[in-house]
């Protein structure tokens, strides 16, 4: 079996997941690593349950990755940790936003939003960093950099320098909202979950 | 330096090298970002076409012309631009002539899940099948080849996953061919006399073209095992490299049409077990059979949905020595489903609003309003394919409208003028009493926002044409125009009440940007005065995402409200008040 590792980002349509992975695309291209990023664009992006897959090795055959399999997921929001849950491998990592956003059947009282979702998944004996994304991103100065406090997060995890984080924001955010990324990425990476 | 690509992007890229100078599309997923990224290239001309029959023929007329010309659509739009294809095969090309066609198996994005191969079948063209986005590039530049050598229209079929994957990719210089337009009727009018001379042409081609397949370095078989081999093309590919590496051997298919039986017969012979992984129907798989090669494949994996690592190991677990999949865990609470919806401060929601206050039987069609079908909603009774409303309303009145006067067709403004103005036709000269509206957000919606003739620009943001669709109505002969602002409810309930009542047919135009639209302007997000919320729910209705109820009190969530004010209306207590 080859070394390919595996992240998953999922999220809410909207949320901003689609920076994270170029973002994350970017800096592994960098690291000399073969890369794939896999996404589905389209009626999914309608506030709808997104996924994003990132697999990174000596050779990347598939593009996406199946139950089991990732080696972290990094989530927007903390349902969509719970719905993807059964995609992390064993021993798996979790970065997660703590954010709660309704989805329709909930809204509409359908169904029960699942209460204590954090506890449930520490309970089954799973690695998860769980942090307040939305809080963090709002003190860097814009509640859109929730996706970059959760890379800051993630950061932790990867034997990758601050440098190469900062060169990998410089190339992909616009000039002017650049500082307000990079304080938000060192919110995440610095925060106590 | 490699560059991680999109496989969508890579085809464009593709198109740059190959000296490409005419791209025609209507936008659809997962082919949409092709056009989007050779619209970047200054040497190519490009468009958004009002559909894909009209984007074919014209990069047909390119081609004609003596420049290389391109066309993309998703599987649905080849059907409407099956008619121009069928022909093309026969007149063959000038310069070179490529066909993307972005199947979706799996159906993220789709109304169906048909298999785009059987076209290239039916139509007797070459179709090249790449597995990433390196192939993407590299079959782009080789379908020229093929186009102009074999003189024949080429189709590369890509999936979802092959379109909107990244990978790391190789680019190149551009090229240029160019040739020039010489009258020959015997080759490009089709009428009966020519065509019948062209059939046999046709013929000829497919058996070069099978020669051709038979050695091309599109098709190559990796020998590893005289236990298991394995034909494969596509995303598939990947996934059986992914899960059993080297331990089988593999026939990767670049070309899947026509397929190369001296090829696939000398591979068939150096393995003990054969077996086919393709997704959705057995192409291949009948063709191996047809051969007389014993073979397996639609019998270890589905004809449904699109495959993965896991699909296969299951498959093959029993054959060789696959990976077991790994365990995984969940959490025991049922997880609530989270359906797409229509967005906070979406113009469709007050339309859609109305139309299920007044039980209106509504015939709907393709487009971001197609969710007008999800709770609390439910405001929709059928959709089938682009323009069908229109059409199918006509249908409906015609057998039900004396009895039932409550039915409306709903179309966007980019699907009508795709293929509502047809059936506009049909209402205004057959005469059914039906209510069509267009629901006119000034932009293609679903596919993420792209230009179409109703805006006024083009695929670049310049001016451009621009159809005034009251003007186009009323020049067919429809007496009842009338524009309406979804963001108005009592407008919208009298519009409807009296346009379904009206003994002709009447044409309602609800009009009003996309809320996502960058240029446009917004209120300040409402807020509830939760002393004056009696908690009744009757703003829970119009299922705003943005709306939600916490402690018996409903609650807006600012970042997401647009202040559209559509909840305030329903509101008997004035709850909702401006944060500004």
């Amino acid at each position: 079996m080859n070394n390919t590792k595996n992240i998953m980002i999922v999220g809410v349509g909207g949320q901003g997941s689609l920076l994270a992975s170029k973002i994350l695309g970017y800096i592994l291209t960098n690291e000399g690593y073969d890369v794939k990023v896999s996404e589905v664009h389209g009626m999914s992006q309608r506030g709808g349950s997104v996924v994003t897959y990132v697999r990174f090795g000596d050779k990347v055959y598939s593009p996406i990755i199946d139950k089991g399999e990732a080696d972290y997921i990094v989530s927007f929001e903390i349902l969509e940790t719970a719905r993807w849950l059964p995609f992390l491998r064993p021993n798996g990592q979790i970065v997660t936003n703590t954010q709660q956003i309704d989805p329709m059947p909930v809204i509409t009282g359908a169904v029960q939003y699942p209460q204590n979702i954090c506890e449930k998944i520490k309970n089954l004996g799973v690695k998860i960093d769980a942090l307040d994304c939305l809080t963090l991103a709002r003190e860097a100065g814009s509640a859109k950099a929730v996706n970059i406090v959760l890379l800051g997060r993630l950061s932790h995890y990867f034997d990758i320098s601050q440098q190469s984080w900062e060169k990998a924001l410089t190339a992909n955010v616009p000039a002017k909202f650049l500082e307000l990324n990079k304080k938000a990425f060192v919110l995440g990476k610095d925060s106590v979950s | 330096m490699k560059e991680l690509m999109l496989g969508n992007k890579a085809v464009a890229r593709g198109l740059y090298e190959a000296g490409v100078c005419f791209v025609s599309s209507y936008p659809g997923t997962p082919s949409t970002e092709i056009t989007e990224e050779a619209v970047k290239f200054d040497e190519i001309y490009c468009e958004w076409a009002p559909n894909e029959k009209v984007a074919m023929e014209g990069a047909f007329g390119a081609s004609l012309a003596g420049k290389r010309a391109f066309c993309a659509q998703k599987h649905v739009g080849l059907n409407v631009a099956a008619d121009p294809l069928f022909t093309m095969s026969y007149t063959g090309v000038n310069a070179g002539l490529l066909i993307v066609v972005a199947d979706d198996a799996g159906m993220h994005s789709s109304q169906n899940e048909q298999d785009s191969r059987h076209y290239a079948i039916a139509a007797k063209v070459p179709m090249l099948e790449p597995s990433d986005s390196a192939e993407a590039l590299a079959f782009t530049k080789t379908a020229y080849e093929i186009s102009e050598k074999f003189d024949t229209p080429v189709i590369i079929k890509m999936c979802t996953r092959v379109a909107h994957s990244q990978s790391l990719t190789e680019t190149g210089e551009r090229e240029k061919h160019e040739k020039t337009y010489e009258k020959n009727i015997e080759k490009y009018v089709m009428m009966p006399g020519n065509a019948k001379k062209r059939h046999p042409v046709v013929e000829a081609r497919t058996v070069a073209l099978t020669e051709y397949a038979e050695t091309s370095p599109l098709n190559r078989a990796e020998i590893n095992s005289d236990k298991i081999g394995i034909i494969t093309s596509s995303t598939c590919y990947q996934y059986v490299k992914e899960v059993l590496g080297d331990k089988v051997s593999v026939l990767k298919l670049g070309i899947v049409n026509p397929l190369p039986p001296k090829l696939i017969k000398d591979f068939a012979a150096k393995v003990e077990k054969l077996f086919v992984v393709e997704e959705l129907d057995p192409i291949i798989e009948t063709f191996v059979k047809s051969l007389g090669i014993a073979v397996k494949g639609s019998n270890i994996l589905p004809r449904i949905d699109e495959f993965s690592q896991n699909m296969i190991a299951d498959a093959f677990g029993e054959f060789v020595d696959a990976p077991k999949n790994a365990n995984y865990t969940q959490i025991d609470d049922p997880i609530p489903s989270r359906p797409p919806v229509m967005c906070a401060g979406c113009p469709h929601r007050g339309l859609f609003y109305s139309l299920k206050k007044r039980k209106c039987t509504v015939l709907g069609d393709i487009g971001c309003y197609t969710l007008g079908a999800v709770k609390p909603l439910g405001a929709m009774d059928m959709t089938l394919c682009m323009g069908a409303s229109v059409s199918a309303s006509h249908g409906f009145n015609k057998m039900l409208g004396a009895n039932d006067k409550n039915v409306v067709a709903v179309i966007g403004d980019s699907t009508f003028v795709h293929s509502g103005i047809t059936g506009l036709a049909n209402v205004a000269y057959n005469q059914s009493n039906s209510t069509i509206i267009i629901l006119d957000n000034s932009i293609t919606g679903m596919t993420g926002h792209q230009q179409n003739p109703t805006t006024g620009l083009n695929i670049k943001g310049e001016p451009a044409g621009k159809i005034n669709l009251e003007a186009l109505c009323r020049a067919m002969g429809f007496n009842r125009v009338r524009v309406v602002d979804p963001y108005n409810l009592a407008e919208c309930d009298a519009a409807i009440k009296e346009e379904t009542a009206a003994n002709e047919a009447s044409v309602i135009i609800s009009r009003r940007p996309c809320a996502l639209l960058k240029n446009v302007k917004h209120k300040p997000p409402l807020e509830v005065d939760k002393a004056k919320c009696i908690g009744c729910k009757a703003c829970m209705r119009i299922g705003c995402p943005a709306i939600s109820m916490k402690d018996g009190k409903s609650v807006v969530d600012t970042t997401q409200c647009v202040g559209c004010g559509v909840c305030s209306q329903l509101c008997p207590k004035d709850a909702f008040i401006s944060t500004k």
